[in-house]
């Protein structure tokens, strides 16, 4: 059985949702135009995967073949829905900004792919940190997309200006393509790239060779 | 898998009916002992929206210079429904429950707008409006902030228009929901364009609206800066506040408050 720290800190860059499952993108697009959207967002996630983990681990014994995926859907769409309530309550503003996404979560392939690939078959402890450490792979790298989304895209960080743009009479032209989602696509394959370069092991073996172009007319 | 007791049909109702009701006393709980604190949190949401197009509460502030919060500084404001047609006020409605845009869904409380009405693409106005009045302190009209709402380019913006004691100019435009392009028209929520509203001249001599979003202004003191790279959002907020100050919308209400009508 896997040792407890490698199970925590094997997601954050050795084998990390984002990076090398390339799950969860959805959501890594679409909430990371401000960082503190980002925070409460990684917070929200690293909840509900941890807790999801350890109640599917607990009930891993007695929950039938047929029937497991739904029971882990339901278990998770609880705990989302607990999230988005309590944001609701306690941060009103960020959750009107965050709106679906919160929602969404219960769609977020990390959640559930922890929960079949490792709660099902590990104790409740083990699990809690494995769900952990996915949620802190997923934050890591949404954080990283953040903060050179927003001060590229705005001009801000957490809100607080510190590029002034020109539309507030500065410098900065702001570049409206990092407020749409594809900047988040550009950032999230350079983040790969930069990691695969760090650890060459995670580059993949390549599908096919590209056959070198033997006739020459082609290229015109 | 070998079928084990796991995999029996009882074994598989048992599960999920524990499982979910677990699961549905857990949701409900949190619902139930939340829903006041977000309640509170939607109330006063409206309340800082309505200030801050009202330039009462700096944005992205929750208490203005003084520190005071919005619950105190709404204190000051008086909400009363209105007969959008006749521009009468009414007592029909409680103003402080009345929900004016759940009202435009539904046919009894609202009117069909035909194509050449529905500038602000709305489909339906609702039959009564809610308008918010800062009173000074001899009971005066200070200022009045009425809810506005029309078509962008992606979809509905929702804000408040804050008009001056003379019910003809402008003091502010403050969007509290849209959905427009971020850095184009997005910049509907950019402060200093925000602040070109201030003062701004809404109707001409004979009372109709008359400010226009232009790309390069002239002398004309109704004319306000377009939003660059954003034409059709732009033209959606020239066309909203066309609607809602004119004879579909407010029009009515302000011109018999010009004329001396009291609260």
């Amino acid at each position: 059985m896997a040792s407890g720290k490698k199970v925590l800190v094997d997601p954050i860059f050795d084998n990390n949702p984002i990076a090398l499952q390339v799950l969860g993108i959805c959501s890594a697009l679409a909430v990371t135009i401000s960082m503190s959207n980002t925070l409460v967002m990684c917070a929200a996630v690293i909840f509900v995967t941890t807790l999801s983990n350890v109640a599917v681990s607990l009930v891993r014994n007695h929950v039938p073949t047929n029937i497991r995926i739904i029971v882990q859907m339901t278990i998770i769409a609880s705990l989302v829905i607990v999230v988005d309530q309590v944001l609701q309550a306690l941060v009103y503003d960020i959750s009107k900004r965050l709106s679906v996404f919160v929602g969404l979560i219960i769609t977020n392939c990390i959640v559930l792919g922890r929960a079949e690939a490792f709660a099902m078959q590990n104790p409740p402890g083990l699990s809690a940190l494995d769900g952990l450490g996915n949620a802190l792979g997923y934050s890591v790298i949404l954080l990283l997309v953040a903060v050179l989304r927003e001060p590229l895209g705005a001009g801000t960080l957490m809100g607080v200006e510190i590029l002034k743009t020109v539309n507030n009479g500065g410098w900065f032209v702001p570049n409206g393509m990092m407020l749409l989602s594809p900047s988040a696509f550009f950032i999230i394959g350079l983040l790969i790239w930069a990691l695969r370069e760090w650890k060459p092991e995670q580059a993949e073996e390549p599908d096919f060779e590209i056959a070198p172009n033997l006739q020459y007319r082609e290229a015109f | 898998m070998p079928a084990g007791p796991r995999e029996g049909i009882k074994n598989i109702l048992v599960v999920s009916v524990v499982v979910c009701l677990l699961c549905s006393i857990i949701v409900s709980f949190t619902a139930v002992s939340l829903k006041p604190a977000q309640d509170a949190n939607k109330e006063l949401d409206r309340k800082q929206n309505i200030l801050r197009a009202a330039g009462l509460l700096p944005a992205g502030a929750s208490t203005d210079s003084e520190g005071r919060g919005a619950a105190e500084l709404f204190e000051s404001f008086e909400v009363r429904a209105v007969d959008l047609d006749s521009g009468r006020f009414t007592d029909a409605v409680d103003p402080l429950v009345y929900d004016q845009q759940r009202a435009a869904r539904i046919t009894d409380s609202s009117r069909d707008l035909t194509p050449q009405e529905d500038i602000a693409t709305l489909g339906r106005r609702e039959n009564l409006g809610l308008a918010y009045f800062k009173l000074d302190s001899e009971g005066e009209i200070e200022r009045l902030v009425i809810p506005v709402r029309g078509y962008g380019l992606w979809g509905t913006l929702y804000g408040f228009l804050a008009i001056d004691r003379d019910l003809r100019s402008a003091v502010g435009l403050s969007f509290y929901t849209h959905k427009e392009t971020p850095g184009l028209g997005g910049e509907v929520d950019n402060e200093q364009w925000k602040a070109s509203w201030a003062g701004i001249p809404l109707f001409d001599d004979v009372g109709d609206p008359t400010v226009r979003l232009v790309k390069t202004r002239s002398d004309d003191p109704s004319e306000i800066d377009a939003l660059s790279g954003a034409t059709l959002t732009t033209r959606g907020v020239e066309n909203l506040i066309a609607f809602w100050t004119g004879d579909l919308g407010y029009g009515p209400m302000l011109e018999r408050l010009r004329a001396g009508v009291t609260l």
